[in-house]
């Protein structure tokens, strides 16, 4: 992907109000992968007693990169939408930490794009969530 | 044979709003959304009114697919939440003064959650309920459907598993 596209890319992400709500950024994308950051931040904990993160915050993330991870397919679809997604929880996010997802974009047909996904925070050990998702293929070229 | 005196209704409302204004109001991404709950005896109904910052495509415009996934998990674990609050605030386990300062039960854990989009989300107020398929004493499995403008027409529906907090008494 060349940096034109990459800048594109960014804006297009970062002119998403949900997106720019929750200040998240796109870190990289190439052919059918995007990662994605997503600052710590109070206004979005799901546990105020110990400051964990929401658990939609990190959703609205995943469903985000992963939406990115399928446009920039070669396949290259103009438009994409969530059809489903499946987000598994493997353990509470580390308070005061960035979550960073990296999705990746394993398969597209005409109609579909099948995306998986994996968020971490700083230890890229244990995942804290995964994704796995079906997005629609708008306006082929 | 003496029946328990039945309650003003007033002293009842204040009651069971009280502990579920607390439940939702004590969590800062519910406030981020902007959720709300009406109750009706103990159904719920969440409700996400229009926000510029809930819209994931501007060109639509169309509600962000992650503030539909947050609204669903939110409506999820609270309704959750409320169906075993609900038990131990009539029975009277519950100090609901305890839970209006903000101690609040712990929540339920989410420990997956798949989300169907049928219809791309309106710019305008979203409602949702979710119904508790299965609770057991560790695992709940919950159902959620969310619609906008017609009730029978969902533009939403998730299921999502959820872990149950350890009873605070061993």
């Amino acid at each position: 992907m060349t940096p034109g596209k990459v800048k594109m890319a960014e804006q297009f992400i970062s002119a998403i109000p949900h997106c720019k709500a929750l200040n998240m950024k796109l870190t990289e994308i190439g052919d059918g992968f995007a990662v994605m950051e997503l600052p710590y931040d109070l206004r979005i904990v799901g546990d105020p007693e110990t400051g964990v993160l929401h658990g939609g915050a990190v959703s609205a993330l995943m469903d985000t990169c992963c939406g990115a991870a399928a446009m920039s397919h070669p396949a290259s679809p103009a438009t994409t939408a969530t059809i489903d997604l499946r987000i598994d929880y493997m353990r509470a996010a580390t308070p005061g930490q960035t979550i960073r997802t990296r999705a990746e974009c394993y398969h597209i047909t005409r109609s579909v794009a099948f995306v998986r996904a994996t968020a971490l925070d700083d230890d890229s050990e244990r995942p804290v969530a995964t994704a796995a998702g079906a997005f629609t293929v708008g306006g082929i070229k | 044979m003496s029946r328990k005196r039945i309650e003003p209704v007033q002293v009842i409302k204040q009651r069971r709003d009280g502990a579920l204004h607390s439940l939702v109001h004590g969590v800062p991404y519910v406030q981020f959304l902007g959720i709300e709950f009406d109750r009706r005896g103990d159904e719920l109904t969440a409700i996400m009114p229009f926000d510029d910052k809930l819209i994931g495509n501007p060109m639509l415009p169309a509600l962000h697919g992650g503030a539909i996934a947050g609204f669903l998990e939110t409506t999820a674990v609270i309704g959750l939440a409320w169906s075993v609050l609900w038990e131990d605030i009539e029975s009277g386990n519950v100090d609901t003064e305890e839970l209006a300062v903000g101690h609040l039960p712990r929540l339920p854990k989410t420990i997956d959650f798949n989300i169907d989009y049928l219809r791309s989300g309106l710019p305008r107020d979203a409602y949702a309920r979710a119904r508790v398929t299965r609770s057991g004493r560790r695992y709940a499995s919950v159902h959620v459907e969310a619609w906008q403008d017609q009730r029978g027409k969902l533009f939403a529906q998730a299921t999502g598993h959820f872990l149950m907090p350890a009873p605070a008494d061993g």
